[in-house]
């Protein structure tokens, strides 16, 4: 077909116009998006529409997806999901386009001389059981590890779990939610032993502020940001941007504030300490409903291998947390967070007052942090000492990155210290695993082995010789890739990658394994607001693709474990989810029956008496409360939340005067995490096709850096050559720099540091030291 | 020959102002977008050093509290 330069250019310039009026509909739910959803839809077509939850983040939108012929040819958003109400961004109308991409994993390849071969996927299956019951064999049942994923369906991550717990007797499975969501579970956990958040999306409909805590909505989590624009617009709710850069969420809230990275944590006690000191304590809240305690300080980075962190609880009093807070008062603290001392005022202003409903926001931003716990109990402290909790437009609100990140990878348990209910530490736990896997508990070990960062750091070692992978790719996502690409490219470890396309991470492995993309199977997922989805399998994958679920199957059943995995290859989502059920039976975290699911956009659990729990832990929404009080903190033995007492402490790197500028990363809203998917949907991909850097323009007219122009960005772990970009997408703080890291191209974790959350283990990837030449 | 798109945020109350002066500039096509508070521009210059002009040109205008750029695109010369 023949393109004149005219039209070709006439065709690029209509579509700049439609991304820029899609993201400007994303951020605002309006006529114009649901028109262009339709428009997208071709003509005369007969579609059959099937529902489902997204593929990508972790807000859960319902979409329903139209097919014709076996092909899935149109997405729009369901108009029956109480979480989008029919709204989707521009990667969830975009996202069955990366399922025809040419290079699409269709078989399974075996790496022989150097080389991949195209291999049935029965041998390929026999290839990886064999390999992985000779290094069993040979190194013991902990040289093996899987590496599985937030992505994964909660039938993936159940049959993972017990394959590998179960089955094998190993706690090696870890999950790449370790590297977004550690430390919001941890952060729960330690204030109020149970898991995900109390409230729901419905809180968005009754809130007067939304404070959003190093999050970028706008672009992370955009359905759920023009339903507070919305909320904005039509009752006056008031959006407060508290950030480290200048984003598309900053411009569109009411207040922007910035501050220094990593003093979110003596701001957040600032506010606690004007919340006492204006006598704005919710007294009979906290004397009914709170504990105080404090944590063990200098708690460490764990940046060297086999570090080892266990914190020491130790219960307190009011007084002694009020005067701990001293050290916080906003003048103080002002000085080194760069928050003035009326914004700090400000801020606790907003917490403190009886009469405004305030839900706090937050993702990556405070989750991935060296003291990530310790911020997300700050979050609650404040909420806490309010009794600003647990009410419609009253609670803190931690988002997910993933589409079952809660679903999979926190309720399912694919962790290397989790269980489908509880933890592998809990005697009570291994029993209830092992009467439901029908295993003997002895084979449960009961002490946890590697979390993600140290799963990576054992396979550079050699200590794992096995390790196999799930829809996930950890030489994009992992911080220091320049040390785990070594590592997973040594020939001590056999390496077996399942995905649906390839990757960085696909290209060391010895098997690659073809998996099925979403829609080509049937699954569940679990969003950020507990929220429980199914959908049925739509089309027909290409070649010998497989689910995930079934491969780990056939692998265990080849290795001997064959009468722990019954299911049939039609029904085996139905079945494993039957089974997990029995896990979370009772009110505390009920799971909704299947029929229901298939029927409804979804179920919030706990579901109890045929009924979706929106409030957790306020006896007037929510079963589980036996205290016979208005608030029940169930999770802990006395019915009480904690009040942690949590210092600022310094990130571990710093600015100094050989790398004087801090590195921060993240994402766009057109590249889903590391664009494996994305980024082979031409719309997304040529409206961002690739990273950049962006400079505060004070940095870049002192450096001489001009738009466009080639930067070299230097850590003490490696570097990274990126285009400059000046006052565009966004602004970071002067003295600070801003990568996202979806591109493949320019892999920005090369630069980033291993650095973690003792508690949680989740790595910090917005703070460490860089320095800067032009190329 | 970059063509660019951008949302433009004004400052409060200064939409018309925003959209006359933007709509001045030759280089620039001015649009409304569903979310009434911001629009979208899309630029069309036929050279980096042009767009740097016009990119400076657009920075001036008083009634602009944001430009932030959506997409960029770079289509071959004639």
């Amino acid at each position: 077909m023949y393109n004149s330069l005219s039209t070709r250019r006439s065709f690029i310039k209509k579509m700049a116009k439609l991304s820029a009026m899609t993201a400007a509909a994303s951020m605002f739910p309006g006529i114009l998006f649901a028109s262009e959803q339709e428009q997208g839809i071709p003509n005369g077509a007969d579609l059959e529409w099937k529902k489902g939850p997204c593929r990508f983040c972790g807000v859960g939108c319902g979409i329903l997806v139209g097919t014709e012929n076996g092909k899935a040819v149109a997405v729009k958003g369901d108009p029956n999901s109480a979480v989008n109400k029919g709204l989707l961004c521009v990667k969830g109308y975009h996202q069955t386009m990366c399922i025809q991409s040419k290079d699409r994993l269709t078989h399974a390849l075996v790496k022989k001389n150097g080389k991949y071969v195209q291999t049935p996927i029965q041998e390929a299956l026999d290839i990886v059981a064999n390999k992985m019951k000779e290094t069993i064999d040979a190194h013991g049942k902990d040289s093996v590890a899987m590496y599985t994923s937030g992505q994964s369906t909660i039938p993936e991550g159940y049959v993972a779990s017990k394959f590998m717990k179960g089955a094998i007797g190993t706690n090696n499975l870890d999950c790449n939610a370790r590297l977004c969501m550690a430390s919001a579970v941890t952060g729960f956990l330690t204030t109020f032993g149970a898991d995900e958040p109390m409230g729901c999306y419905e809180d968005i409909d009754h809130a007067d502020y939304f404070i959003t805590w190093g999050n970028n909505m706008a672009e992370m989590h955009p359905v759920l940001f023009s339903r507070m624009l919305e909320q904005k617009s039509k009752r006056g709710a008031k959006i407060i941007d508290f950030a480290t850069r200048t984003s598309r969420s900053s411009t569109a809230s009411d207040r922007s504030i910035l501050f220094e990275p990593q003093t979110d944590l003596a701001v957040a006690n600032a506010i606690c300490y004007e919340i006492i000191n204006n006598g704005w304590v919710n007294n009979s809240f906290v004397e009914k409903h709170c504990n105080f305690s404090k944590g063990l300080t200098n708690i460490g980075y764990g940046v060297e291998d086999k570090f080892k962190f266990a914190d020491k609880p130790e219960k307190i009093d009011f007084s002694a947390y009020k005067a701990f807070l001293k050290e916080y008062s906003p003048e103080k603290v002002a000085k080194y967070s760069g928050v003035s001392v009326k914004d700090i005022k400000y801020l606790a202003s907003i917490y403190g007052d009886p009469n405004k409903k305030v839900v706090s926001y937050w993702c990556m931003g405070m989750n991935q942090h060296t003291r990530g716990t310790w911020m997300n109990n700050l979050v609650y402290n404040i909420h806490l000492l309010t009794g600003k909790i647990s009410q419609p437009g009253n609670g803190p609100f931690s988002l997910t990155g993933q589409p079952s990140a809660c679903g999979t990878a926190r309720e399912v348990g694919t962790f290397t210290h989790k269980l489908p209910k509880g933890v592998v530490t809990n005697p009570k736990n291994r029993e209830l695993a092992a009467k439901i896997w029908k295993v003997p508990v002895e084979r449960i070990p009961s002490k946890p082995t590697y979390h993600a960062t140290e799963m990576f750091r054992a396979v550079d070692r050699g200590d794992i010789k096995f390790i196999w992978t799930q829809v996930t790719n950890p030489l994009v996502s992992l911080p220091k890739t320049s040390r785990y690409r070594p590592g997973m490219e040594k020939k001590s470890c056999f390496v077996v990658v399942s995905d649906v396309f390839p990757t960085p991470t696909s290209d060391v492995a010895d098997v690659i394994l073809p998996a099925s993309w979403h829609i080509e199977k049937s699954g569940l997922y679990g969003n950020s607001e507990r929220r429980t989805q199914h959908w049925d399998k739509m089309v027909e994958g290409p070649g010998e693709t497989t689910p995930d679920a079934w491969m780990t199957i056939q692998v265990a059943k080849r290795m001997g474990y064959g009468d722990l995995f019954p299911y049939s290859e039609e029904n085996h989502v139905e079945e494993i989810y039957n089974e997990y059920r029995q896990f979370h039976e009772g009110a505390k975290h009920g799971m909704a029956p299947l029929e229901v699911l298939k029927k409804e956009s979804g179920a919030i659990w706990p579901y109890v008496n045929g009924k979706s729990t929106q409030w957790r832990f306020n006896a007037k929404y929510d079963p589980a409360c036996s205290n016979g009080e208005a608030f029940d903190f169930y999770g802990k033995p006395d019915g009480r939340a904690v009040i942690w007492q949590r210092p600022y402490e310094p990130p571990a790197e710093s600015p100094d005067s050989e790398y004087p500028y801090w590195l921060n990363t993240g994402r766009v809203i057109e590249h889903w995490h590391t664009g494996s998917m994305t980024r082979r949907i031409p719309v997304l991909h040529k409206a961002m096709p690739s990273a950049y850097i962006e400079f505060h323009p004070d940095d870049a007219k002192a450096l001489a850096i001009r738009n466009g122009e080639q930067i070299k960005v230097t850590s003490r772990r490696g570097s990274c050559v990126l285009p400059a970009s000046i006052n565009e997408r966004g602004l970071p703080t002067k003295g600070q720099v801003f990568v996202p890291f979806f591109d493949e191209n320019m892999l920005i974790n090369d630069v980033t540091l291993d650095a973690f959350c003792p508690i949680s283990k989740e790595p910090d990837y917005k703070k460490c030291a860089v320095k800067i030449e032009k190329v | 020959m970059p063509i660019k798109s951008y949302l433009a945020h004004p400052h409060d109350g200064q939409k018309a102002e925003l959209v006359k002066a933007l709509s001045d500039i030759e280089a620039c096509e001015v649009m409304p977008a569903t979310n009434e508070n911001i629009l979208v521009v899309v630029t069309d210059t036929l050279d980096d050093a042009s767009e740097e002009i016009l990119k400076e040109q657009i920075d001036k205008i008083q009634s602009l509290k944001l430009l932030a750029l959506v997409s960029g695109f770079n289509s071959p010369q004639n």
